[in-house]
């Protein structure tokens, strides 16, 4: 009886794991579960992460700070008030920062190259992708989230809008397309780092460089530095052209008013082309080794 | 004797940076990006409020990419021996180096100006000479200030080290320096003048800021780039320079000779 | 080797990565390097198989070849049925891969968190986890270890969880790379038997790499030896002596001290050391000592004599450094 067992287990078991699920699905119920992991190693520290938090918070404010201290000094930077720059800053810092906490450890794929950890998740039955970016997985990230949306509420609150249900809409919209967009710039920057496994501040400066940017009006930048980032790094889209729609004011390059609504369309296409990269990236380490 | 051990100790830190090429490529084009969009950003600025905190606009220019070629070398941000050191602290493993023939903070320091050169060589050089095509730069003429600038600039790695030498024995108390790093780097970030010279903060909060060690870091060197201090007030900006820096040293000698005695007493 | 279907099988597996070579401030060399060079072997389900080679010599490409971690560059590979390159994470479910000196366990939850990742990553069934937990806590002894951060885990423990956590989704062959590099006496015996068992017991394949050929002499019956990416050895452990051209010594107790014995009829006897009435002879492992002991027998004043096989570690020296003569 019991040697049956056994023998059909053996048999049975293969089956019963290979139900056919779609790679997205299986990736973000591993992101979810390596996510529990790094919150509960989190708790084995809890002063250090009230202070991490705190920091993050700050480090972020400060940021705000020295725009507060420029205006103590100027009535508009680039033409702009000080609680239109908090509406671009505030919606900036959100997007950045939601895609920060999702996949703000993805910098560490060169590391995890180098050191030839990333053999161990490819070992494993998901994606590998999910397991990069939950890697580290850091709560107190939320400072920097937090730190957004209150300088969002404060442009918000102070600006004298003409709300149309369509202003209300985008404004969703745009943090949720903006933080997919500096997602996409997360995960190609990973994967560039397959490719050379030392360069994650390249990165940084799409990232944070990027974040910075943004911040501040198109008007402050030269015309090609704008150019560049709205038609070869499309950070643009993320709060610089769905903001000024809201706030009525002219868009840069002379863009016709539709493009406030395509950064659904550019984040869509922002990921089919890092999707690629870290495939191709992918691809070249099961090759190379390293 | 002594000298020349810790010239050798210099030279190692120095080599061993030399190593990591592509992160140092890696490095200086991100100092680059943010030396761009921080160049328009201030030119916005002085173009409403020329002459603000006593700079030209080419001064003020100057001030943003000489931030990005010394966010580097010193350390504004933190990074460079730290970690080590507290890993080496963790795991215990300080206790052998305490029992050395060699000062342990000086055998640090040493390292840390080797990497310091390294990096105002590789990371300030480059990302200077392309600020300087893009923008109108207003770069010294005189080979006096030159030699001014660098003595600066050592001077305030040193009190950037001792900053975060002390940042790193905290180590010995909280068993996860992340706090403490963290802390350290939001000063760095704040009081050295990256995100803005000091020179522009209002009232008390810039003279404060003008007075703490971390004016030593970006403040004090680009004023005397810039020919802010000549004469006696070179001397008074080195001397300034200098006095943190030992005060901070002595602090961190202070210090590790508390833990040290923690460290016995814990192994016995 | 065995004909026909193996579970795991290799037909001129080749691995050709290109290497950089920096040869000026900015020019580079570019060179390629055959890391595996043609291999083919066939392992049956069940088999426990000792996988041996220098530093660089192709083992860990071809384990993370067989894992899925790396694509070939040539022949055919297949573990299960299943093309590991392609089909990288059906395959997961069915293999385990312990790195010996990467932990996989998490540094600061216990140990059992761990292995709770375990149990849902992989989809393992309730009650099926539970009796695979309690038989490899049982047999690796972790009873105790179960709550303790694995950060305070010694080497030899943090070992053995990885191996269980390696177990519990009852994978059908197991690769161990150096599973007991850095452990003390104990923990190596311990590893071992479990290994023993496992392979005993669940009939599950092993295939280990190893620098300790004790590992290999107390678990594998089937070696293979690879050296420039080229299998040199495929065969039980006791036939390697007869491939490594080595020796096995005979130690003969003469009445009294004489000259170094010298035997006319057999030339490839050579006396290696005399200490007082006592001659060590070496002579080819592959002949038989019989006739070698008749004919000292015949000639000197015998009393006593022993022979001893040759240790493996000199074994598999001399190959390689016949191979590197080459």
């Amino acid at each position: 009886m019991a040697e049956v067992t056994e023998v059909s287990r053996a048999v049975e078991v293969p089956d019963a794991v290979f139900v056919e699920r779609s790679r997205l699905v299986e990736g973000v119920r591993a992101y979810g579960l390596i996510v529990a992991m790094w919150l509960r190693s989190t708790m084995a520290y809890r002063a250090s992460f009230a202070m991490t938090a705190f920091g993050n918070f700050a480090a972020t404010g400060f940021d705000f700070v020295a725009i507060l201290l420029m205006f103590a000094h100027v009535d508009e930077l680039g033409g702009y008030t000080l609680p239109e720059i908090a509406l671009l800053y505030g919606a900036s810092g959100t997007a950045f920062g939601l895609a920060d906490l999702v996949l703000g450890s993805m910098d560490r794929l060169g590391r995890r190259v180098r050191d030839g950890t990333l053999d161990t998740l490819l070992v494993r039955p998901v994606p590998v992708l999910a397991q990069v970016a939950a890697d580290r997985f850091a709560l107190r990230r939320l400072g920097r989230i937090t730190q957004g949306l209150l300088v969002l509420g404060y442009g918000l609150a102070v600006l004298d809008i003409a709300w149309t249900p369509l202003k209300v809409v985008m404004i969703p919209l745009m943090l949720l397309s903006g933080a997919a967009i500096f997602g996409a710039v997360f995960v190609g920057g990973a994967a560039f780092q397959f490719f050379a496994q030392d360069a994650a501040e390249v990165q940084n400066s799409f990232t944070y460089g990027g974040n910075t940017l943004l911040q501040y009006p198109p008007t402050v930048f030269a015309k090609d530095l704008v150019r560049g980032v709205t038609f070869v790094v499309p950070l643009a889209f993320v709060n610089w052209l769905p903001t000024l729609y809201v706030l009525g004011r002219e868009y840069p390059l002379g863009l016709p008013e539709w493009v406030a609504f395509l950064p659904p369309v550019v984040a869509g296409v922002c990921w089919g082309l890092a999707g690629a990269a870290w495939r191709a990236g992918l691809r070249s380490y099961r090759s190379t080794g390293n | 004797m002594g000298m020349r051990l810790y010239a050798v100790v210099a030279a190692g830190g120095f080599r061993r940076h030399a190593t990591y090429r592509i992160a140092t490529a890696a490095g200086v084009f991100t100092n680059t990006v943010f030396g761009f969009i921080l160049a328009y950003t201030y030119t916005a600025l002085w173009d409403e409020r020329p002459q603000l905190g006593g700079y030209d606009l080419s001064q003020a220019l100057t001030y943003v990419w000489l931030g990005q070629a010394l966010l580097a070398t010193s350390a504004m941000m933190g990074g460079g021996f730290e970690d080590e050191l507290v890993e080496r602290i963790r795991t215990g493993d300080v206790a052998v180096d305490l029992y050395r023939p060699v000062d342990l903070q000086l055998w640090w320091l040493a390292g840390d100006l080797g990497r310091a050169a390294f990096q105002l060589l590789a990371r300030g050089v480059v990302p200077m000479l392309l600020g300087a095509l893009a923008f109108p730069l207003a770069l010294p003429g005189s080979p006096g200030v030159w030699l001014a600038f660098l003595v600066s600039v050592t001077l305030g790695v040193v009190v950037s080290f001792a900053l975060r030498y002390l940042v790193a024995l905290s180590a010995f108390w909280l068993m996860d320096g992340a706090g403490a790093a963290q802390i350290a780097f939001l000063a760095g970030l704040f009081f050295s003048g990256l995100l803005l010279p000091l020179t522009l903060f209002p009232g008390v909060l810039g003279e404060v800021a003008r007075a703490l060690p971390w004016s030593a870091l970006l403040q004090v060197p680009a004023d005397v780039f810039l020919g802010k201090h000549a004469g006696w007030g070179l001397v008074e900006a080195f001397a300034f320079q200098g006095g943190w820096a030992l005060a901070l040293l002595l602090a961190g000698r202070l210090v590790q000779s508390v833990a040290t005695r923690r460290v016995v007493v814990q192994g016995g | 080797m065995a004909t026909g279907t193996g579970f795991i099988e290799l037909d001129g597996v080749e691995k050709v990565f290109e290497v950089r070579r920096r040869t000026g401030f900015l020019r580079s060399e570019r060179r390629e390097v055959r890391a595996v060079d043609g291999i083919g072997f066939r392992v049956e389900r069940g088999e426990m198989v000792g996988y041996i080679g220098p530093n660089g010599a192709g083992k860990s490409t071809t384990i993370k070849m067989l894992t899925g971690i790396l694509t070939p560059s040539g022949g055919r590979l297949r573990v299960a049925g299943i093309d590991p390159s392609r089909e990288r994470t059906r395959l997961a479910h069915r293999i385990g891969v312990v790195f010996g000196q990467r932990t996989t366990l998490w540094w600061d939850l216990p140990l059992r968190d761990s292995y709770r990742l375990v149990h849902r990553m992989y989809r393992v069934p309730d009650a099926r986890f539970r009796e695979n937990l309690e038989r490899c806590v049982e047999l690796l002894d972790l009873g105790a270890l179960l709550d303790v951060p694995v950060r305070q885990l010694s080497l030899g423990q943090r070992m053995r969880g990885d191996i269980a956590a390696a177990l519990l989704h009852d994978p059908e062959v197991l690769y161990l790379d150096e599973p007991t590099i850095g452990l003390d006496v104990v923990s190596k015996a311990k590893v071992r038997g479990f290994l023993r068992d496992l392979n005993a017991e669940r009939g599950t394949t092993v295939l280990l790499t190893t620098h300790d050929l004790t590992d290999i002499e107390q678990l594998c019956r089937r070696v293979m030896v690879i050296d420039h990416g080229r299998l040199m050895y495929d065969g039980a452990l006791a036939g390697l002596h007869e491939v490594g051209e080595s020796e096995r010594t005979l130690v003969v107790d003469l009445e009294r001290e004489l000259p170094p014995i010298r035997l006319e009829s057999e030339p490839s006897v050579r006396t290696v050391k005399v200490e007082g009435p006592r001659q060590w002879l070496a002579f080819p492992a592959s002949g038989s000592a019989a006739p070698l002991v008749a004919r000292i027998a015949a000639e000197y004043p015998l009393v006593d004599l022993s022979v001893r096989e040759p240790d493996i570690e000199a074994v598999i020296a001399k190959m390689y450094a016949s191979a590197e003569a080459r």
